[in-house]
């Protein structure tokens, strides 16, 4: 369980996250929304131990992030960045691979994972593919690999991070994506997800965490955060919330 | 599998350059001759009709020669490697971001300061000049790379910029040491300036051989966090690699090395560029094979360089740094343009 108190975070003399309170549960789906610049990508940066916080901790299994040595800390906590730039021609079951590192678990092994966590994020038929010649989208697929391949198949006790992993791609695999992530907390594993689709994350989320300027305007279920008044007052976006007509969570419709 | 074949193949051409290098020069020894002489050498029992020319050449003058030869190519590549990990660019070479000028400026100050002062005794004067070289390079290395980051990301412009401009630095004080210094001190500069493994002996090559088995020894522990580095210094840190020290280290192991090769050899340019880039092209760009297939393809293209240095103009000779930027330079030019399409 990953859990963050009071978290505060001041960069180049401005607060950037004030007061933040985040619990990551086993089997459960956080979404964290807001405006850019509200401060999730800093967060999330923080609750990975990249980023020490100017007040606050963040706890992993009660001990503090950054006495985790490194392997064992990665072996429980997986991030997916926003976007990640590599300039080298590895092939893609080479960068999957890099997701094995922290475990020195063997060749055979890890060759099925990879082969698992491939085809969970849909990326079975890049195998073999030079990473340059991928599109954003089949990237932003093999770095989700990667990272899925880093805690696969998931259990409790394990944690994976997301920043937009549905920025680049089509409508069809932001979806599996997000399935694929919900299979992975379905296992036990606890998700954070920066989301800027409200609807995916109204869809795929069991908790909401909504930003504005660094603090936590709202958090709840779906249906408690996903309000025309909180969406008026964070985004200044005028909308329409009705219920999904077959699944019932909140859809949001701009006016 | 592939990589043990490709390792085997590139040793194999390794030890075929050492060969023609220790047969070939103003003096062209029988390749079985050669053979016979160095086996005699390292005390392997073989017939001695007509060896003693062979072996005199061979152990005094080229012996050497091709020790420091494999030595400098190796470490060279190696920290053209280290350094393109550490920028996260394939473009990044010691010479063209100005480690190796800061390292000749290390080894430039310890020349002629060291003959106006007197100088150490004669047992440490290589030392000396290794631990200069070393000093200038690492000095230029944690500038440059100071300058060339910003917010954790690489500016290649900047960093590139940055080497014009601390070679040219490095090359205006060396051209003020010219100037003071005296005769002698001068032609040694001369030849630093220039590259050239003529004139090896086993004083010189100590400092070097050192630091090149400890480059070798060390550098392929850390090919799986060079690799992941090559993803990102957070992602590398989301993997579990402690990426501060391993950029400590990475620092050091490029300016110890740069500067052992500047203090041995002077300038050779290119090196780091050409052969980590020929290699990725054979392997691909994982470090547990570009690192021990760089070390030996810079070794032998270094030999190469080496042999023709010597044979294109016999029995006077070329300095080798004059041939390894006359291949390299334009091979860099073809890397951008092919870059830029």
């Amino acid at each position: 369980m990953l859990i963050a108190n009071d978290l505060c975070i001041m960069r180049g003399g401005k607060q950037v996250v004030a007061n933040i309170d985040v619990a990551l549960t086993p089997g459960q789906m956080l979404g964290v929304l807001g405006p850019n610049g509200a401060g999730k990508s800093t967060l999330m940066a923080a609750l990975c131990g990249e980023l020490g916080p100017t007040r606050g901790q963040v706890l992993l299994d009660d001990i503090p992030l950054n006495q985790w040595r490194g392997p064992e800390r990665a072996r429980r906590l997986a991030v997916l960045p926003q976007s990640s730039t590599l300039g080298f021609a590895f092939k893609v079951e080479e960068v999957v691979a890099m997701g094995r590192l922290p475990h020195g678990s063997g060749q055979r092994c890890d060759g099925e994972i990879i082969q698992h966590a491939l085809a969970a994020a849909d990326g079975l038929h890049l195998l073999g593919r030079s990473y340059l010649t991928l599109s954003g989208g089949e990237r932003q697929r093999v770095h989700l690999a990667r990272v899925l391949a880093q805690v696969w198949p998931g259990e409790e006790g394990q944690i994976l991070l997301l920043d937009e992993p549905t920025s680049a791609l089509d409508p069809l695999h932001q979806h599996t994506t997000l399935l694929a992530v919900r299979a992975f907390a379905a296992r036990g594993g606890a998700v954070m997800v920066i989301l800027h689709d409200l609807n995916l994350a109204a869809r795929y989320c069991d908790h909401l965490l909504l930003l504005d300027q660094g603090r936590a305007h709202l958090s709840g279920t779906p249906e408690q955060v996903l309000t025309p008044e909180a969406l008026k007052s964070v985004f200044g976006l005028d909308v329409l919330v009705q219920p999904h007509p077959e699944r019932g969570h909140p859809l949001v419709i701009a006016r | 599998m592939r990589f043990t074949s490709q390792l085997i193949a590139l040793g194999m051409a390794c030890l075929l350059a050492i060969w023609l290098s220790l047969a070939l020069g103003p003096v062209t020894l029988p390749m079985m001759d050669t053979l016979r002489a160095v086996l005699h050498l390292v005390g392997v029992p073989v017939a001695e009709d007509n060896l003693q020319q062979a072996e005199l050449i061979v152990g005094q003058i080229r012996l050497p020669r091709t020790l420091l030869g494999l030595a400098v190519g190796a470490v060279l590549a190696l920290s053209g490697v280290a350094m393109q990990g550490l920028f996260r660019n394939p473009l990044a070479d010691p010479g063209l971001v100005g480690v190796s000028s800061g390292a000749a400026l290390g080894a430039a100050v310890a020349i002629v300061a060291g003959a106006s002062f007197g100088g150490l005794p004669e047992p440490f004067q290589p030392y000396l000049l290794s631990v200069c070289a070393f000093a200038g390079g690492l000095g230029v290395t944690a500038i440059v790379y100071r300058l060339g980051r910003r917010d954790g990301r690489t500016s290649v412009s900047t960093m590139l910029l940055a080497g014009v401009a601390m070679t040219a630095l490095a090359g205006s004080i060396i051209g003020l040491f010219t100037y003071l210094a005296d005769d002698a001190s001068l032609r040694t500069l001369t030849f630093w300036n220039l590259g050239t493994l003529n004139g090896a002996s086993y004083d010189r090559l100590w400092p070097l051989l050192l630091v090149c088995v400890a480059v070798i020894l060390w550098l392929p522990r850390r090919a799986k966090a060079l690799n992941a580095l090559l993803l990102g210094e957070s992602e590398a840190h989301h993997l579990g690699i402690d990426v501060q020290r391993l950029k400590r280290e990475l620092i050091l192991c490029i300016a110890l090395g740069v500067g052992a090769a500047v203090a041995a050899a002077g300038l050779i340019g290119f090196i780091g560029l050409i052969v980590p880039h020929l290699v990725r092209l054979l392997t691909g760009p994982d470090h547990r094979v570009v690192l021990p297939a760089s070390a030996l393809a810079g070794a032998t293209l270094l030999l190469l360089a080496d042999i023709f240095a010597r044979l294109v103009m016999a029995p006077a000779e070329l300095p080798i740094g004059i041939v390894t930027v006359f291949i390299g330079a334009p091979f860099f030019l073809f890397l951008l343009v092919r870059g830029r399409s």
